[in-house]
């Protein structure tokens, strides 16, 4: 039974969540505030708010000087060619994990998921010095390779929580009906997976496009996404806020609007088998 | 077609031995049920001769072919879920399709294949609908439909109609019965409903903790069980079982009558006791009758119209000719 909330309760309520959101909010919004102004009123002390000229300057001048392009179209390259490399890796472990699992499945899951726990500057060097040698340095597959590992056991264990609620009967009952095992993923799985899938790859998206340490540490120019693009703004030309905002509003905006549009499709897949 | 043998078919998970070493034949165009309390490894054996489940011993043969290794798909065999098991993504049409869509038809002959399954079962009008719109019946025909379509060797069921209320479990019993009669196919049915088992097989397997008890008809099981097991678990309400010296009286550890072979007085009989609980299904009234010295209260089947209340005293006679001796091994002394 829902319990009865007070008015006053309801505004007090409504109020701190609006709070939390924008103190969430505030740096975004500061930083697009902080695109639209000059450098010198970008810098001013006490800072001005929404009063002060408005002007595209900044992103006239950074789409000018830089190869935004470039960084757009590697960022959507190896976001989400990491993502479907991880998927077609995934898809098949989840699938045997959720459906043929051995003894050591449980362990091989804390395994993987402890893998995220490793501070990613632990193997830098070792995966640093493979890249030289195989000559992945600065190119698109080697990112894609590096952050399709990375996210792997995230991909893994969505995938096998998904595929966990699918019971086995229809798959019995497909393998029953003629269908081989690539039949039975195909037409049956992941059909009947797509709202996790679509959670899974939104998700994975979000975090191979946000990815710093190694899409900055391994790129120099030709492979470098968004995130190498602001990096760039922040150490010679470091006092150029005002720039550095409109690059940074720049790389964010595809992702935060796609965020904003898939946000129920986020929500219900990380929340998908909480509540039977 | 659809003739399948068991030859010294066990099943272990780890060191647990669900199916010992156990043979049976089926022969074309049986209907064959295989019943026993819940665990006894009923499912489990259907599940091997599906395919669903690998034997860790003894050879599976279909029409004469060893399928012991043969992947679920190759069987030729098809099987109904308990779950119904249907697709929820696709509609009536497609989850009927489907076995014909993996095996390759031409869309022409899926549509005639579909179309004639779906006249048979009644659900030509909810041909473009999901599973998730159909209620508990229909969802069962569409899995029959898929079934049927397949033109398998042998049909497997796996409780079929557990989750279907009491009603249209009656009429679902009859159409499969009916089915039978018509495709003339081999069917084998799991259930631990021995009305289901009574009524629709022609030959009934009963097994217990993954042994076979005994393999006959229905009425062969009704009248001549070959153990105490069989005798208590085949019959509705279940076999009186009477131990000690009453049982001694005929040369037997336990002499067994079912309630139906009692004859019901309140001034004369054999065993004198009182009337406890009665359920009154109109037809029959069926009294457990308790103080008759003989062990256990009894289940006696009495007339529907019959006068008899909680309390009052009843004599009891047992018809001769129907009782059942057992030794003490629990098997009957012919």
């Amino acid at each position: 039974m829902a319990r009865a909330i007070s008015r006053d309760r309801k505004i007090f309520n409504t109020v701190c969540a609006w709070f939390v959101a924008l103190l969430i909010f505030f740096p975004i919004l500061w930083m697009i505030l902080t695109s639209f102004k000059s450098e010198q009123t970008a810098i001013l002390s006490p800072p001005v708010w929404f009063w002060f000229d408005w002007t595209t300057e900044n992103y006239t001048e950074v789409l000018n000087t830089s190869s935004y392009f470039l960084h757009f179209t590697n960022s959507i390259i190896i976001a989400v060619g990491s993502t479907l490399l991880g998927l077609l890796i995934a898809v098949p472990a989840a699938w045997s994990m959720a459906f043929v699992p051995g003894a050591k499945t449980k362990d091989l899951l804390m395994w993987m998921l402890s893998t995220k726990m490793m501070p990613g500057v632990a193997v830098l060097v070792p995966i640093y010095l493979i890249f030289i040698q195989l000559g992945l340095l600065d190119t698109r597959i080697g990112l894609v390779i590096v952050l399709m590992l990375i996210n792997l056991p995230i991909i893994v264990w969505m995938l096998y929580t998904y595929f966990k609620e699918i019971p086995g009967e229809i798959l019995e009952a497909a393998r029953m009906d003629g269908a081989t095992l690539r039949s039975e993923i195909i037409y049956v799985l992941l059909p009947m997976a797509v709202p996790g899938i679509a959670s899974t790859v939104l998700l994975n998206i979000i975090l191979a496009w946000n990815e710093a340490f190694w899409t900055i540490t391994l790129t120099a120019r030709d492979a470098a996404p968004l995130t190498k693009f602001i990096s760039q703004y922040s150490s010679p030309q470091g006092l150029f806020f005002a720039k550095l905002s409109a690059a940074s509003v720049m790389a964010v905006a595809p992702i935060l609007v796609m965020g904003w549009f898939s946000q129920k499709q986020l929500v219900r897949g990380l929340t998908f088998g909480a509540v039977k | 077609m659809g003739q399948i043998s068991l030859d010294k078919v066990t099943k272990r998970f780890g060191d647990v031995s669900v199916i010992p070493p156990l043979d049976l034949r089926i022969e074309e165009g049986e209907f064959v049920v295989f019943v026993g309390p819940s665990g006894c490894g009923k499912s489990t054996l259907l599940r091997l001769i599906a395919g669903l489940e690998d034997v860790s011993g003894g050879k599976i043969s279909i029409d004469g072919k060893d399928a012991t290794g043969v992947p679920p798909a190759k069987r030729g065999l098809a099987m109904v879920f308990q779950s119904y098991a249907l697709y929820p993504h696709m509609s009536v049409r497609k989850n009927i399709a489907f076995p014909l869509r993996m095996a390759g038809l031409s869309q022409t002959e899926q549509d005639k294949k579909v179309n004639a399954a779906a006249a048979v079962l009644n659900l030509s009008n909810y041909m473009d609908r999901k599973p998730g719109q159909l209620s508990g019946g229909q969802r069962q025909r569409v899995a029959i439909g898929r079934a049927i379509v397949r033109e398998p060797a042998a049909f497997l069921f796996d409780e079929p109609l557990s989750n279907l209320d009491a009603a249209l479990r009656v009429n679902m019993r009859l159409e499969i019965s009916e089915l039978h009669k018509t495709l003339k196919t081999t069917m084998i049915y799991v259930t631990h409903d021995q009305v289901e088992a009574m009524t629709m097989a022609d030959k009934i397997v009963v097994l217990n903790a993954g042994n076979i008890e005994q393999v006959g008809s229905p009425l062969e099981l009704y009248k001549a069980p070959r153990n105490t097991f069989v005798a208590g678990f085949i019959g509705s309400p279940k076999m009186n079982l009477i131990t000690g010296p009453e049982a001694a009286k005929h040369n037997a550890t336990t002499i067994g009558i079912r309630p139906e072979h009692i004859g019901v007085s309140p001034t004369e009989g054999l065993w004198r006791g009182t009337v406890g609980v009665s359920e009154h299904l109109g037809s029959d009234t069926f009294l457990r009758v308790s103080g008759t010295g003989l062990g256990d209260s009894m289940t006696v089947r009495a007339d529907g119209e019959v006068n008899l209340h909680y309390g009052d005293t009843v004599y009891l006679t047992p018809a001769m000719d129907k009782l059942h001796r057992f030794g003490a091994d629990g098997l009957r002394i012919q």
